[in-house]
């Protein structure tokens, strides 16, 4: 008797959850719903703008006015204007020696913080504060620095006696290029140190060792052990610095705005010129879908790299 | 780190002898060169342009016009005119506001869409996830430069132009992969076992995200939410791009498009406002650097 109300209680507690309950634990029903958000937020206001934009390079489209079909218009007037063809020629400039100047830079810092130090972490959040603080805020601030009149670079040039006028940073064409790339090395430093940091942590101390039972100079050791296992943290670094230096937009917008002269517009910032304050929605698009190629390129770049490197998968966060 | 390895087998000889003295002191000077030295190089020019902005905003007019007569490294009457300029002359508290609320609403959103998205992807394993997650990813891949032209003609469609609300929308396309890719490699240290207790135990599986998944990876959630937060705080260009009037601006559009004005550049207000814009992100990472370390440096080897 008392058996059989347990067996009839253990039938009511699991007839107990209700549908909507059973609903959640059916995977594909739970599987929609958990990937419902990222997805639906992803396709409408990413993958849709991003197939907008490329038929829009293909309209007339201005601000107010829906534009109508005219092909590779745009891209035929573009390809005739030095402008675009001076803005490709800069951002290709631009990431070059940018990454150059920030691999090189941030490698070595990375090297140097690797040794022991006292305060090592408090060094870490010093140096990584360049890349938190907002860009533009750190531009304007390189902005002042590159003052004509009152720059303190020139203050101190002339006080040390190096120069007798001052250094004429933003206003002339090729002085304007290298301060904005000098600034850009200096936003993108820390990510790059702080990121190889990581993964010169994770290389074992015992390859240096038996290196050095090997007799292994200083310089073969990073030759031949630090720079293979670092390779692959490379290159996904470099993937995505080379993506956001070659469509970087705030650097340049806020100090010079592209000029003097329009020598120093990116991709970006031409694009935002004509298509925002311009209102050529249309050939502001045709520039931004133009450099579509180049990132294609570095995302094939970053996937062979990834899957080269799944070796390295399952490693626990730093 | 070449120099780390190779300073202890010096030591040990200048212990011995009286000649290696010399050589312990030899490394102990080139130590001085090779590391000292250059990492005083870097974290002086890393910091400059952030002591130059403060000394500026705290500078008098005739002091920071005037090199000849005042060490510009240095102030003599400090002044807080600029920032009283920036308080109270300008909106600058209303542009923070906004800012605030947009930081923290697509920090929010993006928060809870990539919590569930990596439960999914990470612990449900359906067919096809590994897909979804190299889709999530490549989304990080799409800069923001080519998107704000289609995605301000969007904007003005729904009737969002001028409003934060744009912003809180359109913010988690570049917050969601990076914190998606973030927590999928949280939920996988997570050990599988205690998943599969509760599954034993009748929980549903809402419940075992709820109580058992998301209490453990509070870590990479207090990351992945920092990061969020300093991410759109910095954001510039849709904000640039989806805002027009001066009092729904975000702090970093708000000061390079309402503060300089005409030909005559006011460099200490300019700055004040630089330095009380970066203020606020720069306090909130100092309680949670490390795991914005951490959440930088896992994102980059996950």
């Amino acid at each position: 008797m008392t058996d059989a109300s347990i067996t009839s209680n253990w039938a009511q507690r699991r007839a107990d959850p209700s549908w909507i309950v059973r609903l959640f634990d059916w995977k594909p029903f739970l599987v929609t719903i958990c990937l419902l958000p990222a997805v639906g937020l992803l396709m409408t206001f990413l993958t849709y703008p991003l197939g907008l934009g490329i038929f829009l390079a293909f309209t007339d489209t201005t601000i107010g006015r829906k534009g109508i079909w005219v092909g590779l218009e745009n891209f035929q007037y573009l390809f005739t204007d030095p402008i675009f063809w001076n803005a490709v020629f800069f951002s290709v400039f631009y990431t070059g020696i940018a990454t150059v100047g920030k691999f090189g830079l941030g490698l070595w810092l990375a090297l140097l913080l690797n040794n022991h130090l006292p305060f090592k972490s408090l060094l870490r959040a010093i140096i990584l504060l360049p890349w938190i603080v907002p860009t533009v805020l750190s531009a304007i601030a390189f902005w002042w620095i590159y003052d004509p009149q009152f720059s303190i670079i020139s203050y101190l040039l002339i006080e040390s006696g190096l120069r007798t006028t001052n250094v004429d940073f933003i206003n002339t064409a090729w002085p304007a290029r290298w301060s904005l790339i000098a600034a850009n090395i200096w936003r993108g430093i820390p990510f790059v140190a702080i990121s190889l940091l990581a993964g010169l942590q994770t290389i074992s101390p015992s390859l240096y060792e038996a290196a050095m039972l090997d007799g292994a100079t200083p310089w073969q050791r990073f030759r031949y052990i630090t720079f293979p296992m670092l390779l692959p943290i490379l290159a996904i670094v470099m993937t995505f610095s080379i993506i956001f230096t070659f469509t970087d937009f705030q650097l340049v917008y806020a100090i010079t705005r592209g000029g003097p002269v329009n020598s120093t517009h990116l991709l970006a910032t031409l694009a935002f010129q004509r298509g925002i304050p311009g209102g050529q929605l249309g050939e502001g698009a045709a520039i931004a879908v133009s450099m579509i190629p180049f990132l294609v390129f570095a995302t094939l770049f970053s996937y062979f790299a990834l899957a080269r490197r799944k070796w390295q998968q399952g490693e626990s966060n730093d | 780190m070449t120099d780390a390895a190779a300073a202890p087998p010096a030591e040990t000889k200048g212990s011995a002898s009286a000649v290696p003295e010399t050589m312990a002191w030899d490394s102990r000077s080139r130590r001085m060169v090779v590391l000292w030295i250059p990492l005083a190089c870097f974290v002086i020019i890393l910091l400059f342009p952030f002591y130059w902005m403060t000394v500026t905003a705290f500078k008098p007019d005739a002091e920071l016009y005037n090199f000849a007569e005042h060490n510009p490294f240095w102030i003599s009457s400090p002044t807080l005119d600029h920032i009283y300029l920036l308080l109270f002359k300008t909106s600058y508290p209303k542009w923070l506001k906004t800012t605030m609320m947009v930081a923290f609403g697509a920090t929010f959103l993006s928060l809870f869409a990539s919590t569930l998205a990596a439960y999914a992807i990470q612990r449900l394993r359906f067919q096809g996830s590994q897909y979804v997650g190299l889709a999530i990813y490549l989304a990080y891949l799409v800069p923001p430069s080519i998107l704000f032209i289609p995605l301000a003609t969007m904007v003005v469609q729904l009737g969002l132009f001028d409003s934060p609300l744009a912003l809180i929308l359109v913010y988690p396309t570049f917050l969601i992969p990076f914190c998606t890719w973030l927590l999928i490699g949280y939920f996988k240290s997570i050990p599988y076992e205690l998943e599969e207790c509760a599954l034993i135990d009748g929980a549903t599986r809402l419940q075992i995200l709820r109580r058992i998944t998301l209490p453990l990876a509070v870590p990479g959630l207090i990351s992945a939410g920092i990061f969020s937060f300093t991410l759109s705080w910095n954001e510039f260009i849709y904000a640039l791009a989806f805002i027009q009037s001066s009092e729904n601006k975000t702090v970093p559009v708000a000061i390079l498009t309402e503060l300089v004005t005409g030909d005559v550049y006011q460099w200490g207000a300019l700055m004040a406002g630089s330095l009380l814009g970066s203020l606020p992100v720069a306090i909130f990472y100092s309680f949670f650097v490390d795991y914005y370390v951490s959440s930088l440096t896992g994102a980059v080897k996950e």
